[in-house]
């Protein structure tokens, strides 16, 4: 099955898997409007007392504002960009740490194996969540937390399912016919990890990215909602804190409540399908063929 | 009974991908008689594995039966309904598959997965005419009663496949078709399952397609012989005669190619690779190999033509 | 003596736990010379310890109980200078033809790594000379093979370039785990033709791991035959085959479906048995559960090497009126008569 070439190739595929098209699609469009639209939006416009509150979707604000006079159009457009940078940031910071400990104690074994199941088996069994509300709320400054701390904090415990996934594939792997022969010819172990296992683990990497992404993603607004997060900067997370604290729903100010749960669905319809997009590539059918 | 149990009458699959077409089983036609056994043997690309898959109507797609018919009991397979198909197999016609640990349920017990198929055609059993069923089943494939509470971890490869011979006698098809069933056994297991299958043959007087890549095998096991390559049949004949004068010189070959327990160290092959069942040569599709193919070979597709009683052969040399 | 190539002194291979485990191998004792060129074969069913034997060979099984040694040293200890020199001089020929390649990458992958980790050529033109020469020499065409990827290639292609790759490195042994029996019957004339001309012209020893007697006796020089992880019998594949004495040989060569049609299967009823034995620790022979001629001594005792030819050791008790081979000279079997 050779993969078609060039753009002509990867239309073609999207045409045959409708999820990746369409998370990608979507994510596309999430990316769009969090940066492209913010050459338009001027970022002053989503901190209180910016503009009148408490107003309704209209012309002059199209996605209304909120209690304190934010203008929740910028408002998303920011926070939108913040949660997808943390997620990005905080899933590549877990799939490098996880691919690195995946590789090396799924081929060498051994004691640095054994010590790294052990805090993979701990962190799984402790709910990862409370984990990272203990961790933050222990900052010292949790209020003032930028979005590299922030990703920080989260990739504490993104490292842990790439690491078993990679591990995984990598244990049933060591033992193909093509690594004993990667062997055979004189290859040592780091040239097998990387030239043999490596090439053929891209579309496992790449759905534990997308799962890193999706965790961060979750983490961070897990974290924001609860008020634990920079106070200030108008995360989606934090856009959710602030409607729960100025009672938003008995005041009815839907327009606050509605658009940052439907940002925040998106995002998380866009990964799902991205998952099962990139699962039906990892698959067999191409695990033959890569 | 005159009619054939079984008729293939120019039977194409193609499988279509991106490539084009590829020309799986191309213009296949054979008949089976009751009580016989047939070989069909083939090397890898030849289309014997399709057939038994379009044998039971299990053709998935990008594959289909492109044409032809496939006349069971005076049914033609071909156009049936998928409910009505469904009823025919087992019923009339049972598969015993490559591979039984594939076959078999790994979380059901051997005695349910017996009385499955059984249940499933409608037929109800009490609780005490299961077991009897399951038991005569155990026994005719020379299984001990106990392994009806096994499951099939617990069973090694030739008792599996001895269970899925016993599944697929178990509605007492017409005809059963097995798809290389000892190919993943030893040469001792294996001489235990083809006499068990034997065995069955004769006491229950059913017609098998056996099919398979070693001739050896063949010769100990069939009635007929039929050779196919790159999606053709190139000949069929009673299972002596094929041996003691092949005619098609790619059954020749086959013959020849043969290590036997005789010859020490004399090897002989078929030089050459088989071809591209998307594009198959002009004329013959054997000729690129045939040590005796000439102009006309190339040209030409030879029909497939009952030279003598019961033999019928693709090829010039027999046929211009 | 010299010391030998590659040597499995008393190994012992067990798999599982400590409740549920297997005897892979029991006790082998096995030495190749590296200037003895003969083709030696190690037949047996599945579960008879053959795969086994080849990949504690190759070092990518350790040994449960003995050691398993290239030139005197374990291959456990093998480092740096050494551990290279043993991947240089000992290669293998697997059974899986697409298993062997890596498919992210195309076929000439398989020949240009070892030319370049082993510094076979000094340039890429004189790699792919010696590409191409290994090619031709099994039957293949250069330009229709290289440059593609394995899944573009026929199985018997993939195999045969396989046994290029261990004719282009000419090592001091080849191991050989079923080369043709995921190959066509067409081909595999060719492929094990191209073994034996390595034998005969390179002198390279070979051992062929196969459960099929057939082509085991066309390519072998001599035969062991294996069963649950012990030697039933071993020698001359000559005599072997035409004049089996243990009981498990002669058992396998009636099995074998000779391809004539007027002949029928040999071999006798009693020695089908009608059920499977569990296997546990079997103290005696591990074959007399099945044997029509067991005795009790069988059962309590394991038979040493009986030494009926000078060129034939049978593990049975029928043959005990002849001298006995200690198990750990069994390769004398194999030496010049």
């Amino acid at each position: 099955m050779q993969r078609g070439q060039g753009l002509r190739g990867f239309l073609n595929y999207i045409r045959r898997n409708p999820a990746f098209g369409g998370g990608l699609a979507l994510l596309l469009v999430l990316l769009l409007f969090s940066t492209v639209a913010g050459f338009f939006v001027p970022k002053e416009g989503a901190y209180p007392l910016a503009v009148m509150p408490k107003q309704a979707p209209s012309a002059e604000y199209p996605f209304g504002t909120d209690s304190v006079g934010r203008d929740l159009l910028p408002a998303l457009i920011y926070g939108t960009r913040m949660t997808l940078s943390i997620g990005m940031i905080a899933g590549c910071i877990g799939l490098g740490i996880g691919t690195v400990l995946g590789f090396m104690t799924g081929y060498f074994g051994g004691l640095f194996d054994t010590i790294i199941k052990f805090f993979v088996d701990v962190l799984m069994t402790i709910p990862s969540f409370l984990l990272l509300i203990t961790i933050a709320a222990s900052l010292p400054h949790p209020e003032d937390m930028g979005v590299i701390q922030m990703s920080l904090v989260l990739s504490i415990v993104a490292w842990v399912q790439p690491t078993r996934a990679i591990r995984a594939q990598v244990l049933s792997m060591r033992e193909r016919a093509f690594v004993m022969m990667a062997k055979l010819s004189g290859m040592s172990g780091m040239e097998i990890i990387i030239k043999e296992l490596m090439p053929n683990l891209m579309p496992y990497l790449a759905i534990s990215l997308a799962g890193a992404v999706n965790g961060g993603v979750l983490g961070s607004l897990g974290l924001q909602t609860l008020g634990i997060g920079n106070l200030r900067e108008p995360s989606l997370g934090m856009t959710i804190y602030w409607l729960r604290y100025y009672n938003a729903f008995l005041q009815g100010y839907w327009w606050w409540i509605i658009e940052p749960v439907i940002v925040i669905a998106a995002i998380f319809i866009a990964f799902l399908l991205l998952s099962i997009g990139l699962d039906e590539f990892a698959n067999p059918r191409t695990r033959r063929t890569v | 009974m005159s009619e054939p149990v079984l008729q293939i009458k120019n039977l194409k699959v193609y499988y279509y991908v991106e490539a084009g077409a590829v020309k799986a089983v191309d213009d296949v036609s054979f008949d089976l008689d009751f009580g016989v056994k047939m070989g069909l043997v083939g090397e890898s690309g030849s289309g014997k594995s399709t057939m038994a898959l379009a044998l039971m109507r299990m053709i998935k797609p990008p594959g289909k039966i492109e044409e032809g018919q496939m006349i069971l009991d005076g049914t033609d397979l071909v156009g049936l309904s998928e409910e009505r198909m469904r009823q025919t197999r087992l019923r009339k016609l049972a598969m015993i598959p490559q591979g039984a640990m594939n076959a078999l349920n790994p979380v059901m017990r051997i005695d349910k997965q017996l009385v499955d198929g059984m249940l499933d055609h409608g037929i109800v059993l009490s609780k005490e005419e299961r077991e009897e069923r399951v038991a005569q089943l155990l026994e005719m494939v020379d299984l001990a009663p106990k392994v009806g509470k096994m499951y099939p971890h617990e069973l090694s490869g030739g008792m599996q496949q001895r269970v899925t011979v016993a599944q697929s006698i178990s509605m007492e098809p017409d005809v059963i078709i097995a798809d290389e069933p000892t190919s993943a056994l030893d040469v001792v297991i294996q001489r235990q399952v083809m006499e068990t299958i034997n065995r069955l043959q004769q006491k229950l007087g059913l017609s098998i397609i056996l099919i398979g890549h070693d001739m050896g095998l063949m010769a100990q096991s069939v009635d007929r012989l039929a050779v196919m390559y790159a999606g053709r049949m190139m000949e069929i004949g009673e299972i002596r005669a094929m041996f003691r004068n092949p005619l098609h010189p790619y059954t020749q070959l086959l013959i020849e190619s043969l290590p036997v327990l005789d010859n020490k160290g004399v090897f002989s092959g078929i030089p050459g690779i088989t071809p591209s069942l998307v594009n198959p040569p002009a004329g013959c599709v054997f000729h690129t190999r045939c040590p005796k193919a000439w102009d006309l070979c190339r040209e030409k597709t030879p029909e497939f033509v009952e030279v003598q009683s019961g033999r019928w052969v693709a090829c010039h040399l027999h046929t211009a | 003596m010299s010391t030998p190539l590659l040597e499995l002194r008393n190994v012992t291979k067990i798999f599982g736990s400590k409740t549920e485990y297997t005897v892979a191998l029991d006790d082998m004792t096995l030495a190749f010379d590296e200037n003895l060129p003969k083709i030696i074969a190690v037949v047996g069913e599945s579960g008879s310890g053959k795969t086994t034997t080849g990949m504690l060979l190759l070092g990518f099984y350790g040994p449960t109980m003995g050691q398993a040694l290239f030139r005197g040293k374990p291959l456990s200890e093998l480092k740096g200078p050494d551990l290279f020199q043993f991947r240089r001089e000992v290669q293998a020929v697997f059974q899986d033809p697409f298993a062997v390649y890596n498919p992210f990458y195309k076929v000439d992958n398989l020949l240009s790594i070892p030319i370049k980790n082993f510094k076979l050529a000094d340039s890429k033109a004189g790699a792919r000379d010696l590409m191409e020469d290994a090619l031709e020499r099994v039957g293949l065409r250069p330009e229709e093979t290289l440059g593609r990827y394995p899944h573009q290639l026929s199985g018997g292609q993939r195999q045969r370039i396989a046994v290029a790759r261990a004719l282009l490195l000419k090592p001091k042994f080849l191991v050989t785990d079923e080369p043709v029996s995921m190959v066509d019957a067409s081909l595999r004339s060719t492929i094990l033709k191209s073994l034996r001309a390595m034998n005969q012209e390179f002198g390279i020893p070979i051992l062929y791991i196969t459960h099929d007697l057939t082509t085991a006796y066309h390519i072998s020089d001599y035969i062991i035959i294996l069963y649950r992880g012990s030697v039933m019998e071993a020698g001359d594949v000559d005599s072997i085959i035409r004049d089996p004495h243990h009981p498990y040989t002669k058992l396998l060569v009636s099995s074998i479906p000779w391809p004539n049609p007027e002949l029928s299967w040999g071999g006798t009823e009693e020695m089908i048995q009608k059920s499977q034995v569990a296997f546990k620790a079997i103290t005696g022979c591990k074959f007399a559960p099945r044997c029509p001629y067991r005795m009790d001594i069988c059962d309590t005792k394991a038979p040493e090497l009986f030494r009926p030819q000078n060129n034939r050791v049978v593990a049975c008790y029928l043959n005990r009126d002849n001298e006995v081979l200690s198990r750990a000279d069994l390769s004398k079997v194999f030496a010049e008569a």
